[in-house]
């Protein structure tokens, strides 16, 4: 966490580009653009700035924004739903199509259901996200008009409306994840298949659904929750574009925003709560590895 | 590859004897065509290269001139996939766009193979390198790919040169890791450990006996990465952050029709379904090879 904080706040400030005269616009003078570098202690030595902010992170406060006129930690706060909402839906697209798909296709090799389902795969991972946001837009928001093309109502005011906002960013967003899930899970099936439990249950005679559903699914989990963590950190990524394409006001609108701003408070806190995200995620895939196979434990 | 281990006598130097490792490229090259993906992707993606070179020939009006009178005709015999909001032939703009598309992935996939072999050698050789240039390199991972390179573009203005830069510092890191993780394995191999007692000198026994190893996973890395970097710059132009608009790119086409997604959804559907089609043939590419160049890694992704 350390290393991933000071790395971000050297980049952010070893990129040229100035926010004052951003804030001020082409028509400050010098003393002005001066007093206010002054006030936002931008004039200070680098390493000053740094250990300034490890010491304010440190204490929960990750500073002001240059633009917003509140502090970071409550344009986070604000942000935060919408993004949250949006990963965890396109989590929950992504699993729900990838992982049946997957084990289906590694349950039936060679068949049928394993062509098409690869294939459909195949192209899932091809299809770029953004495109198909557009896609799902013009066809089920302008034809049809049976979905919004684009907005957020909050999750607390009207729930069902969020999930009228959230289906079609949700879908573009999870399906290439599920895409990427499918194939990994494919390949973790036709691995656990290949075990020589798994020719023991045949030999006692048990039925191909229950060798796949008892006996091979469960193990084959376990990568596929690895691949699910990471999922979630892509997710995480690529929630910045489909924010955009969709206007949901969320963390990735916020970023982008504050990056084309130099807006440094902002691209810090920001960065800082996706990476207390990632650690927060790792844990929880550690967690679940214990429960899908008991023969791991942690002391 | 390893299979193809065997001493060579060089006849110019008969004091050290050589030890060297040689992939039999006539036999991958052959075994590869025989896989249905590659095939199929390399001929997609030869054909678009046909195309970008060829797209001054095939299209039928200048995709930079603007015809005002003409916005947003659908798709037709006079244009083919119709025009956007400026009048402007996307047709024309698709073959135009597959340029920046092409000349953006094969410079990135050089650049970052080219930082890769160095950085992975570097730290997949020495031990005292490893640790510091691995946690440099992790701290550039744990940022979102795309947020780098905007944050890298925000900085230095839109350009095609600037793209290539941006993504190719963004996606460098894997190459590199990809490199000292294959280094590391090879490192404990007899052969290696032979050269070494053989007095070779550390550049010697990296660049003979190590790098020739990595090339196989290499390729197959830096297919993948010109996908990536394809998307990514449609990706970049589609925030308004890429290449910049007066340059025809897949990118900037679909942004511009993201505006009249209402009235003309051809002027962003067609030069999507080009990014996709090169994605496809890309990632059958990659797929093909590495299922043909190393059995093992099929089961791992």
């Amino acid at each position: 966490m350390a290393v991933v904080v000071t790395i971000v706040f050297l980049l952010i400030h070893l990129i040229p580009g100035d926010p004052v005269s951003v804030m001020l616009g082409p028509d400050a003078t010098t003393p002005q653009i001066e007093a206010t570098r002054r006030a936002l202690g931008l004039d200070r030595p680098i390493h000053e700035q740094l250990l300034k902010f490890y010491v304010r992170v440190l204490q929960g406060d990750l500073g002001q924004s240059y633009f917003l006129d509140r502090p970071v930690t409550t344009a986070l706060r604000e942000r935060a739903e919408p993004t949250l909402v949006l990963t965890f839906a396109s989590l929950l697209v992504a699993v729900l199509i990838g992982v049946p798909s997957g084990v289906l296709a590694g349950a039936y090799r060679g068949s049928w259901w394993d062509r098409t389902l690869m294939t459909a795969a195949l192209m899932g991972v091809c299809i770029p996200g953004f495109w198909l946001s557009l896609n799902f837009i013009y066809l089920f928001a302008v034809r049809l008009g049976w979905l919004p093309a684009a907005g957020y109502t909050s999750l607390f005011v009207d729930p069902l409306g969020t999930l009228r906002y959230m289906v079609l960013p949700a879908v573009s967003l999870g399906f290439n994840q599920s895409a990427l899930i499918a194939r990994i899970a494919r390949s973790c099936m036709l691995e656990v298949l290949a075990q020589d439990y798994i020719r023991t249950a045949r030999a006692k005679g048990l039925s191909q659904r229950v060798v796949v559903y008892v006996h091979a699914f469960r193990n084959a989990l376990v990568p596929v929750t690895t691949v699910i963590g990471i999922t979630m950190a892509i997710l995480i990524g690529g929630a910045v574009v489909t924010e955009i394409v969709f206007n949901i006001p969320g963390l990735g609108r916020l970023i982008i925003s504050a990056i084309l701003r130099r807006d440094y408070p902002v691209v810090q806190g920001v960065v800082l709560a996706t990476a207390a995200a990632y650690v927060l995620i790792n844990l929880a895939v550690d967690v679940v590895y214990a429960f899908i196979d008991p023969r791991i434990r942690y002391d | 590859m390893t299979e193809a281990q065997h001493v060579n006598p060089s006849p110019g130097r008969l004091d050290v004897p050589t030890l060297s490792v040689q992939t039999r490229r006539p036999g991958w090259v052959r075994r590869s065509l025989r896989n249905p993906s590659v095939v199929f992707g390399s001929l997609i993606f030869l054909l678009m290269v046909l195309v970008a070179v060829f797209a001054g020939a095939l299209s039928t009006q200048s995709p930079t001139r603007l015809y005002p009178a003409n916005r947003l005709k659908p798709p037709s015999a006079q244009h083919y996939l119709g025009t956007d909001e400026f009048g402007r032939d996307v047709y024309s703009l698709v073959l135009h766009g597959s340029r920046v598309s092409l000349l953006v992935g094969g410079v990135t996939m050089f650049l970052t193979s080219l930082g890769g072999i160095l950085i992975g050698l570097a730290a997949g050789y020495s031990r005292r390198l490893d640790p510091v240039v691995m946690r440099f390199m992790d701290g550039l991972m744990a940022f979102p790919a795309i947020l780098l390179a905007i944050a890298l573009m925000a900085a230095r203005g839109p350009g095609v040169a600037n793209v290539i830069f941006a993504l190719s510092l963004v996606y460098m890191p894997r190459t590199a890791m990809l490199i000292r993780s294959t280094v590391l394995s090879l490192r404990e191999l007899d052969y290696v450990q032979a050269a070494e007692a053989l007095g070779r000198r550390d550049l010697a026994i990296a660049l003979r006996h190590l790098l020739p190893n990595c090339l196989g996973p290499l390729l197959v890395q830096g297919t993948f990465i010109f996908a990536y970097a394809v998307l990514a710059e449609a990706i970049l132009g589609f925030l308004g952050v890429g290449v910049p608009p007066y340059i025809p790119s897949w990118g900037n086409v679909i942004a511009s029709g993201k505006n009249v997604i209402r009235e003309a959804y051809w002027v962003s559907f067609f030069p999507g379904l080009a990014l996709t089609l090169a994605g496809l043939s890309l990632n059958l590419l990659g797929d093909g090879l590495r299922d043909t160049l190393d059995p093992r890694l099929r089961l791992q992704s």
